[in-house]
């Protein structure tokens, strides 16, 4: 059953996309469509989870916009709308959902992670 | 009118114009023309279709005769489609999934997911009571009718009971994605039924303007 479904989804699924874990910095190019215009735009933040399996799969990534207001886009994996992702820093954390970077006042530190 | 024999596998989603949709799978066909009926000979205008083969000893005598007729293989399911023009299908022929298009409107039967004896709330959608806050009165249907006048409860009242388990259609569906080389299906939105289940497919009744 579940085959069948994965050869609908066919070449939908996307394997273009790097390899990253919550705590790495991204640089996400989406695509936007503005008034008939099309332009990409570019979201860089800390990668707070990654949920879901298959073509529900996506991403949240937490940034800090300007006036210090934390901004968190939610990317599906496989929208044709993500054009590119960038691996910035590879960051060593110890939990799979990093809600807990929503609390930290002042700078947040991720450590590097070697590997 | 063009019709097929299928199973729900699943629901998932694609993206069609950058846009996210949710798609029912269904497995359709390979369907064999097994009887033609016409309105000289039985009244009506149809086509009988036999859906999932299976071993001759799994059917009966009279089934395996309706099918050695007709010089086909013994299938597990048969249904009929009222078609406009029977004289178009050939017994023994073999309908699949590219008599349907990417962006036509499909009308889907299936048989929903029995929920047994089911309360007023899941049944109708009534409101309930209060769930807390001292209330004593949380999933009933409350009152079930007036006072002296007149003194008994009509016909037809929403009470609870057998729900699901039924035939149901879902009008208008869109053919998001068609899978020639594994008999699939994607159509717009949910199927009734549960995964697995036998669901009809036939072009739109009702197309919308």
């Amino acid at each position: 059953m579940d085959a069948l479904i994965r050869a609908i989804e066919g070449d939908q699924i996307r394997k273009d996309i790097p390899e990253f874990r919550p705590g790495d910095t991204v640089r996400v190019h989406v695509r936007v469509v503005e008034g008939g215009k099309e332009r990409t735009q570019i979201f860089e933040g800390v990668v707070m989870k990654i949920r879901g399996s298959g073509m529900g799969k996506s991403f949240t990534v937490r940034r800090i916009a300007s006036g210090g207001v934390g901004v968190e886009r939610i990317f599906p994996f496989n929208s044709p709308a993500v054009k590119k992702v960038e691996v910035i820093r590879k960051g060593k954390v110890r939990r799979a959902k990093l809600y807990y970077i929503r609390n930290i006042r002042g700078k947040l530190r991720i450590k590097e992670r070697r590997d | 009118m063009k019709g097929l024999i299928g199973r729900k596998v699943g629901m998932t989603r694609l993206f069609v114009d950058g846009v996210s949709v949710p798609v029912t799978v269904i497995k359709a066909g390979p369907c064999v023309v097994v009887q033609k009926k016409t309105a000289e000979t039985d009244g009506y205008n149809a086509i009988q279709l036999g859906f999932e083969e299976v071993p001759e000893r799994k059917v009966n005598k009279p089934m395996l005769g309706h099918f050695t007729r007709a010089k086909v293989k013994p299938h597990r399911i048969l249904k009929e489609f009222r078609v406009d023009n029977p004289d178009e299908y050939e017994v023994g022929q073999v309908i699949d999934v590219s008599i349907f298009s990417e962006g036509e409107y499909v009308d889907v039967t299936g048989w929903s997911k029995g929920r047994g004896f089911a309360g007023a709330m899941k049944r109708w959608g009534f409101s309930g009571g209060p769930r807390s806050h001292g209330s004593k009165f949380h999933r009933g249907l409350g009152s079930t009718g007036q006072h002296t006048e007149p003194a008994r409860t009509f016909k037809g009242k929403k009470m609870p009971g057998r729900y699901g388990n039924e035939r149901v259609t879902i009008l208008n569906l869109q053919v998001v994605k068609i899978d020639k080389e594994n008999n699939l299906i994607a159509v717009k939105g949910g199927v009734p039924g549960a995964r697995g289940g036998l669901v009809l497919i036939r072009s739109a009744k009702r197309p919308r303007k």
